[in-house]
């Protein structure tokens, strides 16, 4: 048995979801390494990465090519080096996993598993399917597991003072087929809404962009990310990479507050592995009352300037 | 050009899917089924190419049992030129799919191949990427935009932290994410209509695809319930309970 996982890293991190992913292949027990692709920055990445503890080894491929990770472009060097040996091959279930492996599964002819919550054994994973409201477990019969995990199902891994071993490897061709143009990224000094302790978050009932600074101010009180249902993203409250549920972001932070937020089987899907949910609403027959720790109907327009100046 | 709109019939997105009592699968039998919404607005987005004039002819096509035939004339009463469905009674596992739907693809020859970015059911997220990578073509997943430029397929992506724009040789997968646009309504006119549109079935085993079974679903159980919480009521027990009783601000 051997693992291979797919590290992500921005601005010179490893991300939270990568730890959560080795957390994933280590509860298999057999060797585990990490491929740590990118430009300029991925000899410091996989310098940082090789104090992961339980890593075996750090692969380390540099190329200018994987400044911008199209899958396109990474697949055939991740094929290549899964056909070295590697029975297990983990990523986070983030927009780049989700966009690449499946790839790599077409191009070995196995399946993927996506979005496991649980390693059962070494064939048989647990994920769950519509919208959360059921959990599958399923056995892999391919040679080669190919998984995305659900980074708040997994702790992050610890780091450890020594390292271990990293290899550069060569690799990677540019695609003629895709190639990138732009980004926009969103800029925020809060915490990452996958990875935040604390998530608060906005729907419909905020009413306005402009009344989203009341949940940005609780959530800078309490050191948490910003979130936002889809109702709120549609009406342009919020950016979309704020959204929680079944199509943004899935979070399980140990508070989630929910504010003007009914609680659609859609959002649930996405917040409702939350340690404690607090509900704020003023309907109290609102579906997210049936999951909140505590509700306390109130409007919100004073409930949240009240909650800010009580933290 | 042609556009290939890949669809899926899966439960209605309102519906709050039960297990079975025997932990087999969830409860499908007399539960109302629906085009997934991500291939809705596939659908929506391949119309609306044909009226800029960017598109001569969509195509929708669907993999499964003789029903789905119900979501393939749904796509047609939207405004799909025709339809194809490729009859299979077995699991519809995403490799699988995928393999059948690059046949279909070889003959029909589109330029541009368009799908949900998911389906609502078993939530995979994988038959467009793997459609890609089986007839060697450029992908844009999560498209909050798509357009046509100097020949080539400009999208706009959504991914983790913000957006990013890609530019695809033809032809080209994209997926569909739900800021892409706003399905429309089929008219009762073009409900009727749509039925006298070509629906062609395919029997799965004349593509000649490789299919084989790559997974087996053990069981299925409900998630675990939480339990029920409490009103409080005022910000300040609010406070209390969170501090002193769930400790955790």
């Amino acid at each position: 048995m051997r693992s291979l996982v797919i590290a992500e890293h921005s601005a010179g991190q490893l991300t939270a979801g990568t730890r959560s992913a080795v957390t994933a292949a280590l509860a298999l027990g057999g060797e585990t390494d990490l491929l740590v692709l990118g430009g300029a920055d991925a000899p410091e990445v996989a310098r940082q990465a090789a104090l992961v503890q339980g890593l075996d080894r750090v692969l380390l491929v540099q190329d200018a090519l994987f400044e911008k990770t199209l899958a396109e472009n990474t697949q055939p060097l991740i094929t290549s080096l899964v056909c070295e040996g590697y029975t297990h091959v983990f990523a986070d279930a983030s927009s780049m996993g989700r966009n690449l492996l499946p790839r790599v599964a077409a191009s070995l002819d196995v399946g993927m598993l996506s979005d496991v919550t649980a390693i059962v054994s070494a064939d048989t994973f647990q994920r769950p399917i519509y919208a959360g409201n059921a959990i599958a477990t399923v056995q892999s019969l391919d040679p080669i597991k190919l998984l995305t995990v659900r980074a708040s199902a997994f702790a992050q891994a610890l780091t450890q003072d020594k390292p271990c071993e990293v290899i550069a490897v060569e690799g990677g061709q540019s695609s003629t087929h895709a190639r990138f143009v732009s980004e926009q990224l969103t800029t925020s000094a809060r915490p990452d809404l996958s990875s935040a302790r604390v998530v608060v978050s906005g729907g419909r009932g905020m009413q306005a962009k402009d009344n989203f600074a009341l949940i940005e101010r609780v959530a800078d009180k309490l050191g948490g990310a910003v979130g936002a249902s889809r109702a709120a993203v549609d009406s342009g409250f919020a950016p979309n990479d704020l959204q929680v549920g079944q199509t943004g972001k899935i979070v399980a932070p140990e508070l989630y507050i929910a504010a003007g937020i009914s609680g659609a089987i859609q959002h649930l899907a996405g917040m409702s592995g939350s340690k404690v949910i607090v509900a704020i609403n003023q309907d109290a027959e609102a579906p997210i009352a049936q999951v909140a720790d505590y509700l306390l109907v109130a409007d919100l327009f004073e409930a949240l300037p009240a909650l800010e100046k009580a933290l | 050009m042609k556009v290939l709109v890949a669809v899926k019939r899966a439960i209605d997105p309102n519906v709050k899917v039960r297990v079975k009592a025997d932990g087999s699968d969830v409860e499908l039998n007399g539960v109302k089924m629906a085009l997934n919404p991500f291939c809705e607005i596939a659908v929506e987005e391949a119309i609306r190419l044909k009226e800029k004039g960017l598109a001569s002819e969509v195509v929708v096509v669907s993999v499964g049992s003789p029903a789905a035939q119900e979501q393939l004339r749904t796509a047609l009463a939207l405004g799909a030129d025709r339809a194809l469905l490729v009859e299979t009674s077995a699991v519809l596992e995403p490799l699988n799919v995928a393999k059948y739907l690059s046949k279909v693809i070889d003959q029909e020859k589109p330029q541009l191949i368009l799908f949900g970015k998911q389906a609502i059911d078993q939530e995979n997220n994988q038959v467009g990427q793997m459609v890609a990578q089986l007839i060697g073509c450029g992908q844009a997943t999560y498209a909050s935009a798509v357009n046509h430029v100097d020949g080539q397929w400009v999208v706009e992506r959504e991914v983790d932290g913000g957006s990013q724009v890609v530019a695809l040789t033809v032809p080209a997968v994209v997926t569909c994410d739900l800021r892409l646009n706003q399905p429309r309504y089929a008219s009762l006119p073009n409900i009727m209509k749509a039925k006298k549109k070509p629906l062609q079935i395919i029997a799965a085993d004349t593509l000649g695809a490789s299919v084989k079974e790559h997974a087996r679903l053990l069981g299925v159980v409900p998630p675990p319930v939480r339990k029920a919480g409490i009103t409080v009521a005022s910000v300040a027990e609010l406070v209390d309970k969170l501090k002193n009783v769930a400790g955790v601000i």
